[in-house]
């Protein structure tokens, strides 16, 4: 019988026979660098292309073309290594990997192998149990493959090389995560880092971000390794997690009936929800590494680093920090915020708009709340949000000064959807002002105990429940705009 | 008109200058004669309508300005021209035709260089007879029968033929010094990063490098200032201030100290190569150098070496070489039967023998031991040439264990072809410059040149040194025209 106990919200863990496992999973991501031209080549990278529209000949692997490095990418990788809070190397290599396939033009990916150009870093991971360390082994820069197209001609296989060249980054982690969860918040942390760093757009319908997941399982507490299986090329967050149960639990399966476990490449196969053998270790491809002479050794100085450095913006984890100390928002409520990049600025723009007498809960409540759930709704991301940050602001200090009731604010805000409108105009417009005045609501609720004296002797006799039939009452007399407050007050009092 | 092509490049840019010849009279000229040398196989592809329209257009507008004006030359198969059928003496790229220009031959056309055609090459610069290229063999004008070296065997050969004013080739482990002291010629291998490699069909990255290929050593300067320049395109081209070779070109060389390695004395090297080495050291004292014996100790290394690092660097450059974007493509049933069966037809030989060496030095659990090992001993071979330059400013060596060898004496012995590159492995090893200048004939009457080696970037020296002992030398080739009778 599977069991999977959980202790903690994240925590991921197999039972078999009296056995506990825990899965150690590492993590290679590829992730493409934000840029206008290729690695080694001024094509551009532009996604969605025509076929094979924007390939030079140096993608395409003409005779006697050669990789010019493209210093931007170098910059880009620099600058997520100081994401990753990584030691930036001073010197790295670009090596070549051989392998002979359709769309890889040279014979061979020029990429970094004994000599990336970053090493050691670390990225915090904010779980509900709290926080955890994920190792970076490493960083290195290296070209994309083109694409082959199996299923357009009956008979042969397309190639588009668009793709060839792009640069991406590999970011390998050390083997520190342990559950789906993890795996998943470990991703979209990383994607973060890298949106702010304006590294790489985190694409993963494009193939911007995909992953290579290193799993292996181990009795719980054992400080050992077990022997891994190499999941190749998974392009989204659901898909790593749900390869990863299934590969766990198959290593388990084994472990349990005496079985060795094989080290080797398996792909997942999304429909059938399973992973299959690719290759095993004896098929493993001899890339036969070594340095491309086409390209001299990658020297950056320390003034170059610095450099970057001062151009690095606030990162996720001191946004985090500081919106709790200056904003005084819950870590839960930052983490939120920070999360995406446009949705840390977009909160940055109410508060600002909302001046001085600024109500963070209001502002943290409607954009998380009915923000949220039109952008949800919608598809879109803040970044295209129907309602700009000012009016959001507006719309909120309109409920701190209690001109409009948080109700009446929900109708503005589903009027201001209709291209951003400025809710005080609707105010206006549509008479929507909350009405605070004492004498008029006296009248209205005079009316209406009068419309309805029979019920107000049954209440004075004790039906108490008919207090709420008042409230209405007065409520939708008023239009809702009546101050629900004063109604409270004054009906108690007429009563 | 036969004149016209026995002219060195110096004296057909003065005629022309002068308007004793036009550009047009020139082409003409070396058209002519080359329709009369078929039998040299000189050319696997001919320009020659194109040149001798490019050269009216040239008369029509001329620009005396220019370093090569309206000059008429044939270039090596080995880089690649715009909309001219590019093969590197291969089948596998026997019908490509680039879209774009080597940058060395850019810098020719940019000087007022025509094109006269494409002149054959062993298969991808592997060879050193001209006999792995898959457009046949081709005839050393000194003799018949004979070949004209390797790789720029058919640049020799066009050269010594009278075919080609200049020429440039391109050299790995000597492909352009060896041919040119089998063939009675001058052949300069520049500094590694001295001459682009963009738009050269590679063959081995750290080792290729083009250079000037010609009559006299003033020709070879003055191609060498055209050709040499820092170019972006090539990573490893390098920006240092280039001179004005040929004007800078003096017979002065009181004084410099000619370094002879007494590595270079190797078992089994025929008399007159010694005795002929010995002239050369006599020539160089009678010039005003000082002579001065120095030791390059892993000399003995550099074969081995070389055989190590350029077969995997080829392993791997040639891999583009598939079937799927251009050149020969064989059908087969699936993928991997269609790449199996386009490198099977595509290559030759020698070319499948260097991918498989590179792919196994280069393989995991040999790698330490060939690839990285060669490396090192690379470094120490270039410390040799550091230290004795040191004490030296140039080095003076045979060019070549022996003088040109008979067709098919040695293409069924690999190991006995390779040591003919045995003088020049080292100068490519160590990114040096090099010239080889003829300096005397065997017992059979033919050609042997000597090798001059210089310092990194130093090129200036060697061309002087070359320049001086070459007057000295008084070398002339006796060539009979055999071929046409």
């Amino acid at each position: 019988m599977d069991e999977i106990m959980s202790k903690n919200n994240s925590e991921y863990l197999i039972e078999r026979n009296d056995n506990v496992y825990e899965v150690v999973i590492g993590l290679e991501v590829h992730a493409q660098v934000t840029s206008n031209s290729k690695l080694f080549s001024s094509s551009s990278t532009k996604f969605g292309a025509e076929p094979n529209t924007q390939v030079s000949l140096v993608d395409a692997a003409f005779p006697g073309m050669l990789p010019v490095i493209n210093e931007f990418c170098v910059k880009q990788a620099i600058k997520t290594g100081i994401g990753l809070r990584a030691k930036i190397n001073n010197k790295s290599v670009f090596d070549r990997k051989n392998y002979f396939y359709a769309d890889l033009p040279q014979g061979y990916q020029i990429s970094q192998y004994k000599y990336p150009i970053v090493g050691e870093g670390n990225v915090i991971l904010d779980m509900p149990e709290g926080q955890k360390q994920v190792g970076i082994e490493r960083l290195h820069l290296e070209q994309d493959a083109g694409k082959s197209i199996h299923d357009i001609d009956p008979s042969n296989t397309l190639v588009d090389l668009n793709r060839s060249g792009v640069a991406l980054m590999e970011i390998v982690s050390k083997p520190d995560l342990r559950s789906p969860d993890e795996v998943n918040a470990y991703i979209k942390k990383l994607r973060s880092i890298m949106r702010y760093l304006g590294t790489c757009d985190g694409n993963m319908q494009e193939g911007s971000l995909r992953a290579d997941v290193n799993v292996s399982v181990r009795i719980k507490g054992s400080t050992d390794l077990g022997t891994r299986c190499e999941i190749k090329n998974v392009n989204s967050i659901k898909f790593m997690q749900m390869a990863i149960i299934y590969e766990a639990n198959r290593q388990v399966d084994l472990i349990e009936e005496g079985q060795e476990i094989d080290q080797e490449t398996r792909l997942f196969d999304t429909k059938k929800n399973e992973t299959r053998s690719m290759r095993s270790k004896e098929d493993a491809h001899d890339y036969r590494y070594f340095p491309d002479p086409d390209l001299l050794p990658l020297e950056v100085t320390d003034e170059f680093i610095d450099k970057l450095k001062s151009e690095i913006p606030e990162l996720p984890d001191d946004k985090k920090k500081r919106f709790i100390d200056e904003f005084k928002v819950s870590p839960y409520e930052a983490t939120i915020l920070v999360s995406d990049i446009d949705t840390a600025k977009y909160f940055e723009e109410v508060v600002a708009k909302m001046g001085k007498n600024r109500d963070m809960k209001l502002a943290v409540n409607w954009i998380t709340g009915e923000l949220f759930a039109v952008l949800n709704e919608k598809n879109i991301e803040i970044a295209q949000s129907p309602i700009s940050a000012k009016n959001l602001a507006k719309l909120i200090n309109l409920i701190k000064n209690g001109t409009i009731s948080g109700k009446i604010a929900k109708t503005i805000f589903e009027l201001m959807l209709d291209g951003d409108i400025d809710p005080q105009i609707i105010v206006e417009e549509k008479g929507l002002k909350q009405e605070s005045d004492p004498k008029a609501l006296e009248a209205l609720i005079d009316k209406i105990i009068n419309d309805n004296r029979e019920k107000a002797i049954e209440y004075k006799q004790g039906k108490e429940k008919l207090f709420g039939f008042f409230v209405g009452q007065a409520m939708k007399a008023s239009g809702g705009k009546a101050n629900p407050h004063l109604i409270n007050e004054i009906l108690k009092k007429k009563l | 008109m036969s004149e016209i092509t026995s002219l060195t490049l110096y004296e057909l840019i003065k005629n022309i200058k002068e308007k004793k010849i036009s550009s047009n009279e020139a082409a003409k000229s070396f058209v002519d004669r080359a329709e009369k040398s078929k039998k040299i196989n000189a050319y696997v592809t001919e320009n020659f309508e194109n040149c001798l329209k490019l050269s009216k257009e040239f008369d029509d507008k001329p620009n005396f300005d220019l370093k090569l004006p309206g000059i008429p030359i044939a270039v090596k198969d080995l880089f690649c021209t715009n909309e001219v059928k590019t093969t590197a003496g291969s089948n596998i790229l026997n019908n490509f035709v680039p879209t774009y220009e080597s940058t060395v031959t850019q810098n020719i056309w940019n000087e007022g260089g025509i094109l006269l055609g494409k002149l054959n090459c062993d298969e991808f610069a592997m060879g050193s007879s001209n006999e792995t290229s898959f457009f046949g063999n081709v005839q050393n004008p000194i003799a018949e029968d004979l070949v004209p070296g390797g790789s720029s065997g058919g640049s020799s050969a066009a050269l010594a033929a009278n075919l080609t004013p200049v020429t440039i080739g391109t050299d790995t482990g000597g492909s352009i010094r060896q041919p040119a002291s089998f063939t009675g010629t001058v052949g300069l291998k520049p500094t590694y990063g001295s001459c682009s490699r963009y738009g050269i069909v590679a063959f081995a990255s750290s080792l290729d490098q083009a250079g000037p290929m010609s009559k006299d050593v003033k020709d070879s300067s003055i191609l060498l200032e055209v050709i040499s320049s820092f170019d972006k395109k090539d990573s490893t081209s390098i920006d240092f201030k280039r001179n004005n070779y040929s004007s800078k070109l003096t017979r002065n060389i009181k004084g410099l100290k000619i370094g002879i390695p007494k590595e270079y004395r190797v078992d089994g090297m025929p008399d007159e190569i010694e005795k002929l080495w010995k002239k050369g050291i006599e020539y160089a004292k009678d010039c005003g150098a000082k002579i001065i014996d120095i030791s390059l100790p892993h000399t003995s290394y550099a074969l081995p070496t070389y055989y190590i690092v350029a077969p995997a660097e080829a392993s791997s450059n040639l891999a583009r070489y598939d079937g799927v974007k251009y050149g020969l493509r064989s059908s087969g049933k699936n993928l991997i039967d269609m790449y199996e069966k386009t490198r099977s037809e595509g290559f030759g030989e020698e070319v499948k023998r260097r991918v498989m060496i590179g792919t196994y030095v280069l393989s995991s659990g040999y790698y330490d031991a060939y690839y990285l090992k060669a490396q090192k001993v690379r470094q120490l071979i270039k410390q040799d040439f550091d230290q004795a330059y040191n004490k030296v400013d140039a080095i003076l060596t045979p060019s070549t264990p022996s003088s040109a060898f008979k067709i098919g004496e040695k293409s069924n012995d690999p190991v006995s072809m390779y040591l003919n590159d045995i003088f020049t492995v080292p100068v490519n090893l160590a990114g040096l410059p090099g010239i080889s200048i003829p300096a005397g004939v065997d017992k059979n009457n033919y050609p042997l040149g000597l090798q001059i080696i210089g310092k990194p970037f130093d090129e200036q020296t060697v061309l002087n040194i070359a320049y001086s002992m070459e007057e000295k030398i008084n070398y002339k080739n006796n060539i009979a025209d055999w071929w046409m009778k």
